[in-house]
């Protein structure tokens, strides 16, 4: 159960510490100076320095248990959430003093921060309502408290801004409520009623826009003058627009040298026999891309937009409609229109913006990262023998590299910068 | 008068009814009508006197003298008898009475003449009525018929009119039902939810209670010392100074977003107000110059007419950067109203421009075609004479060489022949060898290019070896991983070098196509030389565009 921590420019093991358990969750501190390794089972978060190895601190729960855990924004205070949602327990690095959240709402994002780390939203729910409070990180004292007007919150989160909060209902009510930092309601929006509602939101960088995806396989997007829907975007199975470009990967059958056959196989050439490359097609438009409609009558359908990410730019939103999990498409918000699909081989499993530029990454679970720019998409190998399955990525800041992570592995993605 | 007879004939042929009904005109009294019968048929000469021999015979004179004067009486007539006694007949009174009696007959007839064509007329516009009633009944039925028709679908369309209705009825009411399922449904499901969430919540505050009864020892925080804060200053105790900063400093952050956010609109409304004053001035200076309307500007409350005054008025109210309304809809409204005429203004254009272009364009039509002929015309004959001539020529040849001529006038042109060909033969030879010095040049270029070559690849094989070596030594004091990392880029590097190289080698060649530009231009006529028959062969063509100089020569050439 140890904990590695290698450089990022060149993987050198800096750091090497052992946990008391299989740790379920890691997160650096806002300064990058600790690190906080939650282990759920047994309750118990241990936290690292990273200029002082010697220094220790361990957080136990005990009985009250552990489900969720994450630092504050000024990197000195663990918020814990404990086992069936019981309470919020605040335990400080700098100070003896513990504070309690109580009633939190047991949703998939009850806990949003500032982007500037100032406030501090949390969903909470009494006698079958649903509140929120604010709270100020620099003393956790408690700043706006309000009930929303919502069923059952299923989410919340923060502009970039800072200045709104986005509330949105769960699935079976499509409501997105927009609250000002101040607990004033600024607007609602229901697109429809019935029918599954929203799946994933996402704003954009410069908290003009609201993205919305739902279950009926649209987005719908809102403006933060009026937070009325600007447009709509559809994920139809067919693209029939004539300016869409839509890439298609297809494998580029190995070209097996024979003559350069040598006993024992090379690794290269290993490489090259087992793992078929592949290369991105223009396909003509209209294309078809392959829907998959789920059954009904289960719960949680794999239905409508999944994925949402606006590029760093502003310029962008990648979506992706879990009816065609095959394809990531690309808006171009200038113009608000669709401008790329790609359409891969396997199921998409995540996609990321890079923090710095318009270009997009995609992993779909095999050995291949893919990268979209304006300028082109390129499908990139994993340069290693055996399998090596990508189930997520991530980049880094700068927008040099990127980590790739497989269930058991993980390696890091450097990229050359175009020198002008 | 003149039909007399004629009609006499069928009246005497015809019914004595039809008779009694034709002189229904005459005032006669009914009594006397049977009477009157017996008078007016005028028997036919063969059996008037047969007929009036039956009336009065030599025995019954008198009684019928007395009779016939009782019937003159009654019908208004004097008597004829002398005096009002005695039994002698007044001749001049029976003949005025006959002579009377005639005129009332030839007056009959005439009325009965009259009465007969007005019976015919009748009886034609009868027979025409007829017909016209016969085609209107038939008419009638037609469209009865059709009416018939038509009602018949116009209940079946209203029928499945009524079908439709009932069936979206039907759909409509099944929606609505859903619908108030789903919402008793979905309130049911709210009940049940909050019922079971409160379970839940005691439960969790039972729980809760337990956690914290226990007074867990575990639960607790082990750290080996308190760690500074994060920007070093010192926790803060929680007073309602503090709430009232921090209620300040949220105020305060939502102000400046909004400053920021008014910042931008207000940038983006002065841009915006800047394109449409440009766009208001260029669309004012396309148009052509308006006449001043001095009505218009009463008109409006607000000044239009005027659109230098304008531009001046709204400029000057900009540099204070007003946004109030009236500048706005001014702005606008002058906008718009530009627009609209410009809009027209190039409409009109249109129109001018499509009449004048479709005018042109027959007319260019007509003349061209007109000349077009001339043309071709004038083309054809050319071509013809060029013939003939080309003909004649080659005759004249013909009877040259073959005639034996003068032996002077022969060499004389033979001479001639002679020197012509020497002369291009000369300028042949000469760029030949203009050719051949430029082939050496571009040889000559080769073998340095491909020395340099050679050299430069020797050099950069010694780098190459010289940097491997390097590599490899480094390599063992090195991990893994930088050569996994490093290595891409070795061969990038040296991919970069071969780039080089033939960027080099490709400016090398630049040289040598600019040399063979004017090279290959010169080739057209040194085929002559290298491909001698087929030059010939290919000129056999009689082809309109060939030069009859060409022919010519290569007819010059077959004889030498």
């Amino acid at each position: 159960y140890r904990l590695v921590v290698r450089d990022a420019g060149t993987l050198q093991i800096l750091q090497l510490y052992t946990c008391l358990d299989q740790i379920q969750y890691i997160e650096w501190s806002s300064d990058s100076l600790f690190i906080l390794c939650a282990m759920y089972k047994r309750g118990i978060v241990q936290v690292w320095s990273l200029e002082q190895p010697d220094w220790h601190c361990k957080i136990d729960e005990g009985s009250a248990g552990l489900v969720a855990s994450c630092w504050s924004p000024d990197g000195r205070h663990i918020l814990n959430t404990t086992e069936f949602h019981l309470r919020i327990t605040v335990w400080s690095l700098c100070t003896k003093s513990v504070s309690y959240i109580k009633y939190p709402k047991a949703c998939q994002q009850g806990l949003a921060f500032t982007k500037d780390g100032r406030y501090m939203a949390v969903a909470e729910r009494r006698d079958c309502k649903d509140f929120i409070s604010i709270f100020v990180c620099s003393d956790w004292q408690l700043l706006r408290h309000f009930d929303t007007e919502t069923q059952d919150l299923f989410g919340i989160e923060w502009a970039p801004n800072g200045c709104v909060l986005a509330v949105w209902d769960t699935c079976l009510e499509y409501k997105i409520l927009l609250y000002s930092l101040d607990g004033r309601l600024l607007s609602t929006y229901q697109a429809y009623e019935w029918s599954l509602g929203i799946k994933s939101i996402a704003w954009s960088p410069s908290s003009q826009f609201l993205a919305i995806g739902s279950y009926d396989e649209k987005v719908r997007i809102l403006n933060h003058v009026t937070w009325k829907k600007i447009t709509e975007f559809e994920h139809p199975a067919t693209v029939a627009n004539a300016k869409t470009i839509v890439y298609k990967e297809v494998e580029k059958s190995p070209s097996a040298e024979t003559q350069r056959l040598s006993f024992p196989p090379t690794r290269a050439l290993a490489n090259s026999l087992f793992s078929t490359q592949s290369k991105y097609d223009i396909s003509q438009v209209p294309v078809s891309l392959q829907y998959i409609k789920p059954a009904a009558d289960r719960a949680n359908p794999k239905v409508g937009i999944g994925m949402l990410a606006f590029s760093s730019d502003n310029c962008f939103l990648a979506t992706k409609n879990d009816n065609i999990p095959n394809a990531v498409w690309i808006w171009d918000i200038q113009k608000l229109k669709l401008s790329v699909v790609l359409e891969q081989l396997c199921a998409v499993q995540s996609f990321q913006w890079d923090p710095r530029q318009p270009r997009l990454a995609v992993c779909t679970g095999n050995s291949k990262v893919y990268l979209w720019s304006p300028a082109g998409c390129v499908s990139v190998q994993v340069p290693v023998e055996g399998d090596f399955q990508i189930v997520s990525l991530s980049w880094h800041s700068s927008g040099d590299s990127m980590a790739l992570l497989s269930k058991e592995n993980f390696c890091v993605c450097y990229l050359e910068r175009d020198e002008v | 008068m003149g039909d007399w007879k004629t009609v006499t004939v069928p009246v005497l042929s015809s019914d004595s009814k039809n008779i009694f009904q034709c002189t229904s005109e005459n005032k006669i009294s009914p009594p006397s009508m049977n009477s009157q019968v017996l008078h007016l048929t005028l028997p036919s000469s063969k059996s008037m006197h047969s007929f009036f021999s039956a009336f009065c015979t030599e025995e019954n004179i008198e009684q019928s003298i007395s009779y016939l004067d009782a019937e003159l009486t009654t019908l208004g007539f004097p008597s004829i008898y002398a005096e009002s006694k005695g039994k002698e007949l007044n001749l001049i009174s029976v003949i005025n009475c006959m002579n009377e009696l005639l005129a009332l007959q030839n007056k009959n007839l005439r009325a009965q003449e009259e009465v007969e064509m007005q019976h015919l007329k009748l009886g034609s516009d009868m027979d025409h009525l007829q017909n016209c009633y016969a085609k209107l009944k038939e008419q009638l039925e037609l469209s009865k018929r059709e009416i018939v028709g038509l009602q018949e679908r116009d209940r079946q369309l209203q029928s499945k009119n009524r079908n439709l209705h009932q069936l979206l009825k039907n759909e409509k009411d099944e929606v609505q039902k859903l619908q108030n399922i789903i919402s008793s449904r979905a309130t049911q499901y709210n009940h049940d939810m909050k019922r079971k969430e409160r379970e839940y919540n005691k439960l969790k505050e039972r729980l809760h209670q337990l956690v914290m009864s226990k007074k867990d020892k575990k639960i607790a925080m082990e750290v080996l010392n308190y760690v500074g804060r994060a920007n070093g200053k010192r926790g803060a105790w929680r007073t309602d100074k503090t709430e009232a900063r921090n209620e300040e400093e949220m105020y305060k952050v939502l102000l400046s977003d909004y400053e920021q956010r008014q910042k931008q609109l207000l940038v983006e409304n002065a841009e915006l107000k800047k394109v449409l004053q440009q766009m208001k001035k260029e669309i004012i200076s396309l148009l052509p110059p308006q006449k001043q309307k001095p009505k218009e500007r009463s008109e409006d409350g607000l000044v239009l007419s005027d659109p230098e005054e304008d531009i001046g008025e709204l400029n000057k109210e900009n540099m204070w950067e007003l946004s109030c309304e009236t500048v706005r809809e001014q702005l606008t409204n002058s906008i718009r109203k530009q627009w609209r005429m410009l809009k027209n203004h190039v409409e009109t254009l249109d129109n001018q421009v499509s009449r004048v272009y479709s005018g042109a364009l027959n007319e260019k039509d007509v003349i061209s075609r007109e000349d077009h002929e001339l043309e071709t015309e004038k083309l054809e004959l050319e071509i013809q004479q060029c013939k003939e001539m080309i003909k004649t020529q080659q005759q004249l040849l013909q009877q040259q060489l073959m005639s034996p001529c003068d032996d002077d006038t022969t060499l004389l042109l033979q001479d001639c022949y002679l020197l012509e060909e020497r002369e291009r033969l000369q300028e042949e030879w000469r760029l030949f060898r203009e050719q051949k010095k430029n082939f050496e040049k571009e040889r000559r270029s080769f073998t340095e290019a491909a020395i340099r070559l050679g050299l430069e690849r020797k050099a950069f094989e010694e780098d190459r070896g010289a940097w491997l070596k390097q590599q490899f030594l480094s390599m063992s004091t090195d991990y893994k991983h930088s050569e996994n990392v490093t290595a891409p880029s070795a061969f990038l590097g040296s991919s970069d070098q071969d780039n080089r190289l033939v960027k080099s080698t490709s400016q090398q060649r630049k040289p040598h196509c600019m040399l063979s530009g004017p090279v290959s231009a010169e080739r057209c006529q040194t085929p002559q030389y290298i491909t001698r028959n087929s030059y010939s062969a290919a000129s056999k063509k009689p082809a309109g565009d060939s030069k009859p100089n060409l022919w010519v020569e290569s007819g010059k050439e077959e004889t030498e």
